[in-house]
């Protein structure tokens, strides 16, 4: 079975499993539903040839809703029950459709499928290995050839997990101090 | 293994099971991250494994259990230094080659474990940065209780 | 080139979402769904076909996929997951402070 095939059924439950997970009621199951989708998306990278990011996807995926659920599920917070606004999902969804048209003739000028645009890639491939010595061509890259990215994605995320510990904390020590 | 918060978690099965399977959890993030550079993985994929087995051990066992064996303090020094670590080890690269950051040790063998300069040491830094952040944050999430204020 | 459309399709759905929603918990869900969609659309440009991971083996040659994307979307992965955590955060703040997620009901700007 030639990938094409492997793809096009795992976008159509990726798809499925959006549509559903916004549109689910309830909250445990819309959350379990995105983690279906994750799962899938960690399937396709393996079938693109990218292990590394299959792994990756996995293993974040799983933190994720196990993030999610505790945050949300476990404390019987309630979705918003409310009536749908007819008017402004027809406005939407025309919309979305108008883009979705535009985009059809935007995509039909990249290359077709299976045929990589960019050219820098052959100087990786060809010379990682003498130049950095490291087996896995990913790694080298985000550790050798571009490591100022990885610093600066480093900073990001401390400053992501800084910041959700700064929401959280129960008394501010300024606060506390005084008592 | 008597406690005091031997009712909290989950049930005596999950508990004992968790026993063993904690530490296997374990030793695949560390053989995740040290074969980075050979094979698929890596610091970020072995750091947040490395997380999940103390999320393993925080949900089997409940977080006062967990909170009072683990120290708390140490992870969040653990993960600044870290981020420190990164730098110094570019300010290393600027004194001993040319550039910051810069690979200043030798490149060793293709296909050896040992090889590949210092790709181990900064993938063995941001998995510890990785891992310790993200198990704080599941920590802090998990364990906020939301109390009604009343307004609205 | 449908591979392409229908990766197109899964952002748009996201964007939908994002948009029509009103509850906090699904909009951060359809924000997620986005960055899915953007980084398979990267590694599906980067894909040539018939070829293996970008990962050399002793003694042979043999056509591989092009792992700069690879690189990117790995980053990609790992600052999403920190972007949710700092939202869940947040929609657990904002459920205390108003006693609910209706982006409609929260107005009050004053703290």
């Amino acid at each position: 079975m030639p990938v094409e095939l492997w793809l096009y059924f795992i976008l159509t439950v990726m798809i499925v499993g959006s549509i559903a997970c916004l549109e689910i009621k309830n909250i445990l199951s819309s959350i379990i539903t995105i983690g279906i989708v994750g799962l899938a998306l960690s399937l396709a990278f393996l079938f693109l040839g990218a292990p590394d990011l299959a792994l990756v996807q996995f293993v974040f995926e799983i933190l994720c809703v196990i993030i999610l659920i505790r945050a949300f599920a476990k404390r019987s917070v309630k979705l918003t029950a409310l009536k749908r606004d007819i008017p402004e999902t027809v406005i939407a969804v025309v919309i979305l459709a108008g883009i979705f048209v535009l985009s059809i003739f935007a995509l039909k000028e990249l290359p077709s499928f299976g045929k990589p645009i960019v050219s820098v890639a052959e100087r990786y491939l060809t010379k990682a290995g003498m130049e950095t010595g490291s087996q896995n061509i990913v790694t080298s890259i985000i550790l050798n050839y571009r490591v100022y990215d990885t610093l600066g994605e480093l900073t990001v995320l401390f400053t992501a997990i800084l910041g959700s510990m700064t929401i959280l904390r129960k008394i501010g020590r300024k606060k506390r101090d005084a008592k | 293994m008597q406690n005091k918060y031997a009712d909290e978690g989950m049930s005596l099965i999950v508990k004992t099971i968790t026993r063993f399977t904690v530490w296997l959890i374990f030793l695949y993030g560390l053989y995740i991250f040290i074969h980075g550079h050979l094979s698929p993985g890596g610091g970020f994929a072995g750091g947040v494994i490395i997380a999940l087995s103390y999320v393993h051990l925080t949900l089997a066992y409940g977080k006062n259990f967990v909170s009072e064996r683990i120290n708390r303090s140490a992870m969040h020094n653990l993960e600044a230094l870290s981020a420190i670590f990164y730098i110094l080890i570019g300010l290393i690269g600027l004194y001993i080659a040319e550039n910051f950051l810069q690979n200043f040790l030798g490149k060793g063998t293709l296909y050896h474990i040992i090889s590949a300069g210092y790709i181990p040491i900064l993938n063995l830094v941001i998995c510890v940065k990785v891992g310790m952040g993200l198990y704080l944050v599941f920590y802090y999430l998990a364990s906020y209780q939301v109390k009604k204020t009343g307004v609205n | 080139m449908i591979l392409y459309l229908m990766c197109f399709f899964l952002f748009l759905v996201g964007l939908y979402g994002a948009i029509t929603k009103r509850d906090l918990i699904k909009i951060i869900l359809a924000i997620g769904i986005m960055g899915y969609s953007v980084n398979l659309f990267l590694i599906l440009i980067a894909y040539r076909s018939g070829a293996l991971a970008p990962i050399l083996e002793k003694g042979l040659e043999f056509s591989m996929v092009d792992p700069l994307p690879q690189a990117l979307v790995l980053t990609s992965i790992v600052i999403e997951l920190g972007i949710t955590a700092l939202l869940a955060a947040l929609a657990i703040r904002i459920y205390e402070k108003y006693d609910t997620l209706d982006i409609t009901k929260i107005r009050r700007l004053k703290g």
